[in-house]
């Protein structure tokens, strides 16, 4: 487990050269692809939900309106 | 004083871990309860917001397996049947898991409440609260009646699925109700008695562990002749026609038969192997039975018209 406070000492001594953040792995990088593609997939049926049921509500209106 | 912050690992986590989470197998279950207590209910219902109320349904029901998951993941990881799942094996942090499930949760709700109606949302949010809150947080590892009661959430599904369609509450939902709340303990119980070990290394005080092999064969026949009759209650209350009603005896009586040789079974698990295999056929065609006697109906008054 890495330190943050450990990394900070390490740039305070002169000459050593720190690489600082997280370098994802080979796997990490294909899990964390799909989760977001999967996410994106979510988003946008969602969003195609939301757009179909506004049509119908708004058609349902149109048909019998409540004037 | 120096502050130290601990980094967590980054996630392997895929997306097929978190379809694992939703415990897709239960789901399918609670989908079809749903779909028929939808299909079934007054009134007409526009496909799209049909489709709609299911979906908040089942990813509803995917947040409560979830949740279950993470408070579960300790003892998950002593039981064989459970100890593949994401957490105990490491693939999905616990703090993924719970995150994940409280926000499809309240997705869910609030989505099935802007969509659909409040009726429906209020009863899935107690869905998912009474799963998680009182059958797993509380009574699963407090009392061996933890599948009895903890059954009613499983049973909702086909009453939120009616609330959906019709906006209301009603005798024939409740019926769906009590069939699936009285399938529970015969289905639970079945499987925890090949399953004893697992229990009893996870300490969780399941009928066989907490009062015997023989007692729970003998409540799992109990359950079952309360449960035949009750399969057969929408045909004698005029629900559902003659078909569903011949369905609902002999299924109920193969049900009955099967429970008596669990309970007449003294040396091994054949027998309730066998029963929780055909518990789950049972649900499944009952409810087949009942959509599929209703539509023909309906489309036999449509052809009449």
């Amino acid at each position: 487990m890495t330190v943050v406070s450990e990394l900070m000492d390490d740039v305070d001594k002169p000459g050593t050269e720190v690489e600082t953040g997280i370098r994802l792995t080979e796997q990490q990088l294909r899990a964390r692809r799909a989760r977001s593609i999967a996410i994106a997939l979510a988003l946008g049926a969602f969003v195609i939900l939301i757009f179909l049921v506004t049509l119908v509500r708004l058609g349902a209106n149109v048909q019998t309106p409540h004037i | 004083m120096s502050v130290t912050l601990a980094r967590a690992e980054p996630s392997i986590a895929g997306v097929g871990d978190y379809l694992e989470l939703m415990k897709p197998r239960v789901m399918s279950l609670v989908v079809f309860t749903a779909l028929v207590g939808l299909l079934i209910a007054p009134g007409h219902i526009h496909p799209v917001i049909g489709f709609a109320a299911l979906l908040c349904i089942t990813v509803g029901a995917g947040a409560a397996g979830a949740l279950n998951m993470w408070y579960d993941a300790d003892i998950d990881a002593l039981m064989g049947r459970t100890a593949g799942r994401p957490i105990p094996c490491g693939r999905v942090t616990p703090g993924e898991a719970a995150g994940f499930g409280f926000t499809l949760a309240v997705f869910a709700v609030v989505t099935l409440g802007l969509l659909v109606n409040v009726l429906a949302a209020a009863l899935l949010a107690f869905t998912i609260f009474f799963y998680v809150a009182i059958y797993t947080v509380w009574l699963k590892r407090s009392t061996p009646q933890n599948i009895v009661i903890g059954g009613a959430a499983g049973a909702l599904p086909p009453i939120i699925g009616w609330a959906s369609a019709s906006g209301a509450l009603a005798v024939e939902p409740i019926l769906l109700f009590l069939i699936i709340f009285f399938w529970t303990p015969p289905h639970f119980w079945a499987l925890s008695l090949y399953r004893v070990e697992d229990y009893v290394r996870a300490g969780i005080p399941m009928l066989p562990v907490v009062a015997g092999e023989q007692e729970t064969r003998r409540q799992i026949l109990l359950y079952t002749l309360i449960l035949a009759p009750l399969g057969v209650t929408p045909w004698l209350l005029g629900y559902a026609g003659l078909a569903y009603g011949a369905a609902a005896l002999t299924l109920g009586a193969c049900m009955i038969a099967l429970a008596l040789r669990v309970w007449r079974e003294r040396n091994g698990h054949v027998a309730s192997k066998q029963l929780f295999g055909f518990s789950i056929l049972y649900l499944f065609a009952l409810f087949a039975m009942l959509l599929v006697d209703r539509m023909s109906g309906g489309l036999m008054s449509h052809f009449a018209a």
